[in-house]
């Protein structure tokens, strides 16, 4: 089939939903891979961070201070500038929206501590978290949803995008394959946007979902626009143990604490201000120090969050969610057991390089490909940096979604659909045919299990140039090895086996940008913790990487791009304490 | 462990109606049902077809027929079913392909009780206030996670499938109760016609399926007394 939009959005997370709600009266066509309600944006538990003050003295400024602070000062200022600003706003729009935030004694969204979120520039916690039990990021997919059936906003549910249109360097549409039939589609369009989110599934012990396999950045790596910061990948503190759900931060918000097999505490030794509410990087990083000296719990890679001193009432008001987590999945119980955890891979802070208007930019001279937007976590705008503060990624879905929707509806009427560039669908009709008539014998479960385990092993919290070579080496060889996967699947209808072989090529193409980019990058900053470049080395390596896809198989070139600053000394980059 | 497994398959381009397959897996007992199905599609038969998607209870894909009752896939884990596991679809929806069934009726029912926030008066600069107390009145509801287990339970939906079913309801209790919405009179009017509360029968099954522990079957009573008795929705 052809369609013709305005606007089509790609992903209906909270960025994606976002923009939509912006396009009142233009042609708007969503597309997602899953039901709108089922997308990733739903499984955020903590909060949303915004300096509204409703507990104690905030200010946005503090927030930006945190945000770049939080980034390792690899964040483009102006960019978490408006982030910090524009969050008051858009909380208030969620709230008028319907979401039902918990509220304080006199009403108000009620706000609670995160990690790396202070007053007064680094001084102690501050109450900036707005959330929903420990489900906000259920509320907040929720009430999009809700809010475009009032718009009555057009979904295409169950389409996997394949492809992203240009012609004469600008975006003009997308395919996509309607899971259900297994037919190809055109979708024509003045304005293109990609909110699918990151590709938490390179790794085997994960927080993301099945659908997170980076497609919406490997299709644009594909047509030639690059991947910024990819080597810049958190791990999350407090995964469960083996399984990699998320304890969300909330828990040690609300105070918990990490212990070691000597029952000490050890984030006050570490960090004497913030303790457990220090960045995610460090405390990952922590947790693998201690489990090298020793003192993981029965001498493995694991120690406990301890929620006991909390009490009943608050783990079952404030984090009733990850309370059950704990018993299902673990068969523990929180209220009177500590939790076994480990760091689990979490969020991208790289991805697609946008503008503050979530416009795609494709160098490091920041020029725009017109019509071309992304925001989200597949965007990297750069208001995360080197490590995204928990409470930061929804405000980044609302903000910059926001702001892609409000630049789209003035785009759309400055321009007319670009034409569709020859045969448009051959591309995608190629790469489902030739997993089809493939008969090389190899699996894609295989394959994605061999990269997972290395990406696991090699590209983790602790990186060396050793081991990163040697990912490298083997995802070369799975690259390879992917052109032989065969189906045992030929039906059309609701073809799983092909959605997943296609999406594990996505999964392989983020998986190359970010090895290139962990071994280019010679120092550690943030989330990227090079044992053999043990220090930040800003005289060299203060600036963005941009991995494009070469001609050739295996082919990366690195391009690199200034950070932008604002003129203010409170944002000089200095030596990151908490 | 050894579970064999016993799963309803259907393909609509090879089969004329349904059939039971078998697979026997090795699984470890704390290992979700979810993974015995992965481990089948992806060393047994990739041909095997179901949905999944966050994998821990909280997206709602892989609701299933799992030994008669319905349940997420992710959230039962083999020590719990032991070495026999009977998988079907949920009822009373219809079958794509295997456990796959078509959820486009069930968001169609969903979105005719006007499932977002109704307001005449206009925005306040800030955010409109609640009391905690008022906040509680509806925080149940909020939980849902739109997995559908709920409806694909109830006998009273596998017998008219036009009747909207508990999980349309549970999403209206959430606004209905809700101290800033100002719709529920329109709600309460959609919910009090043939296809409304009234064929809810009290079977507890909805309660029962439901992955969020939300008491489904207790809301649409609350939202059959609003219809009846009137009175104010916002307080206790």
């Amino acid at each position: 089939m052809y369609y013709k939009f305005d606007v089509v959005i790609v992903g209906a997370g909270g960025a994606g939903l976002m923009a939509a709600m912006q396009l009142e009266g233009a042609s708007v066509a969503v597309l997602t891979k899953v039901y709108p309600t089922r997308s990733h944006t739903g499984a955020a538990q903590g909060g949303v961070a915004a300096a509204l003050g409703n507990q104690e003295e905030d200010h946005w400024k503090w927030h930006m201070y945190d945000t770049v602070k939080g980034g390792d000062y690899l964040v483009d200022q102006p960019a978490a500038e408006v982030l910090t600003r524009e969050a008051i706003d858009a909380i208030y729009e969620l709230e008028h929206r319907g979401l039902p935030f918990n509220r304080t004694a006199d009403g108000r969204i009620d706000q609670r501590r995160f990690g790396g979120h202070t007053r007064n520039f680094g001084e102690g916690p501050v109450r900036r978290s707005c959330y929903a039990a420990d489900r906000t990021g259920h509320m907040l997919l929720q009430t999009m949803y809700q809010s475009s059936i009032k718009n009555q906003v057009r979904f295409f549910n169950e389409y996997l995008v394949l492809d992203l249109l240009l012609n004469n360097g600008q975006a003009c549409g997308v395919v996509a394959m309607e899971i259900r039939t297994g037919e190809i589609h055109t979708f024509h369009a003045k304005a293109v946007m990609f909110a699918t989110g990151g590709y938490g599934r390179a790794w085997r012990i994960t927080s993301n979902a099945f659908a997170c396999m980076g497609d919406g950045m490997a299709i644009a790596y594909r047509r030639g626009i690059p991947l910024e910061d990819m080597e810049m990948y958190q791990f999350h503190p407090t995964g469960i143990y083996k399984v990699g759900v998320l304890l969300s931060e909330a828990a040690r918000g609300e105070g918990g604490k990490l212990l070691n097999n000597e029952g000490e505490y050890f984030m006050e030794r570490y960090m004497p201000t913030l303790k457990d509410l220090a960045p995610r990087d460090i405390v990952s990083r922590c947790i693998l120090q201690e489990v090298h000296a020793g003192r993981g719990i029965d001498g493995k890679d694991y120690v406990y969050l301890d929620l006991r001193h909390l009490g009943a009432k608050v783990i079952e008001e404030k984090l009733p969610d990850i309370t059950d987590f704990a018993r299902n999945y673990l068969g523990v119980e929180p209220i009177t057991e500590p939790v076994p955890i480990q760091p689990t891979a979490h969020y991208a802070m790289g991805g697609i390089p946008t503008d503050i208007d979530a416009r795609v930019v494709i160098d490091p001279q920041w020029t725009p490909l017109p019509g071309f937007y992304a925001a989200g976590e597949v965007a990297c705008v750069s208001v995360h940096g080197a490590n995204r503060l928990g409470t930061n990624s929804l405000v980044d879905l609302i903000v910059f979604g926001r702001r892609a929707g409000k630049h789209m509806a003035k785009f759309i009427k400055e321009s007319s659909h670009a034409p569709l560039p020859p045969e448009p669908e051959s591309y995608s009709r190629e790469l489902v045919s030739t997993m089809f008539a493939s008969t090389g014998g190899e699996s894609a479960a295989r394959i994605r299990s061999a990269l997972q385990n290395e990406m696991d092993e090699k590209v983790f919290v602790e990186r060396d140039e050793k081991g990163l070579q040697e990912a490298l080496d083997t995802l070369d060889r799975l690259q390879d090895t992917y052109t032989r996967v065969q189906l045992q699947d030929k039906g059309k209808k609701f073809n799983t086996e092909l959605v997943e072989a296609i999406e594990l090529g996505f999964l392989l193409e983020c998986s190359e940008a970010t090895i290139h980019g962990a071994l280019a990058r010679q120092e550690s900053r943030g989330a990227h913790y090079r044992t053999d470049y043990p220090h930040r080395d800003d005289a060299n390596w203060l600036k963005h990487t941009l991995a494009y896809k070469g001609a050739k198989a295996h082919d990366v070139r690195l391009d690199f791009k200034d950070v932008q600053m604002v003129d203010d000394p409170v944002f000089v980059p200095k030596e990151r304490k908490y | 462990m050894n579970v064999l497994m016993r799963i309803r398959r259907f393909d609509p381009d090879k089969d004329n109606k349904p059939y039971w397959d078998e697979f026997r897996v090795e699984m470890d007992p704390i290992d979700r049902l979810l993974d015995a199905l992965n481990t089948v599609k992806w060393t047994m038969d990739g041909t095997l077809t179901y949905r999944r998607s966050c994998a821990h209870g909280v997206c709602g894909s892989d609701a299933m027929r799992i030994n008669g009752r319905n349940r997420l896939a992710c959230k039962v884990l083999i020590r719990d079913i032991g070495n026999k596991v009977t998988i079907e679809p949920m009822l009373g929806y219809p079958v794509l392909r295997d456990l796959v069934v078509d959820m486009d009726a069930f968001f169609d029912k969903y979105k005719s009780i006007k499932p977002y926030l109704i307001t005449t008066d206009s925005e306040p600069g800030t955010e409109r206030l609640q009391s905690p107390e008022e906040r509680a009145r509806y925080d149940e509801g909020t939980k849902c996670i739109l997995c559908g287990a709920c409806t694909g339970s109830c006998p009273s939906v596998w017998g008219n499938p036009d009747w909207v079913g508990p999980a349309t309801i549970v999403n209206a209790h959430r606004f209905i109760f809700d101290s800033r919405d100002q719709g529920g009179a329109d709600r309460l009017a959609i919910l009090g016609q043939r296809n409304g509360v009234w064929r809810c029968r009290t079977i507890f099954n909805c309660a029962d399926a439901c992955p969020r522990g939300i008491p489904v079957t207790e809301l649409i009573e609350q939202v059959k007394r609003a219809i009846v008795y009137g009175g104010d929705t916002k307080v206790e």
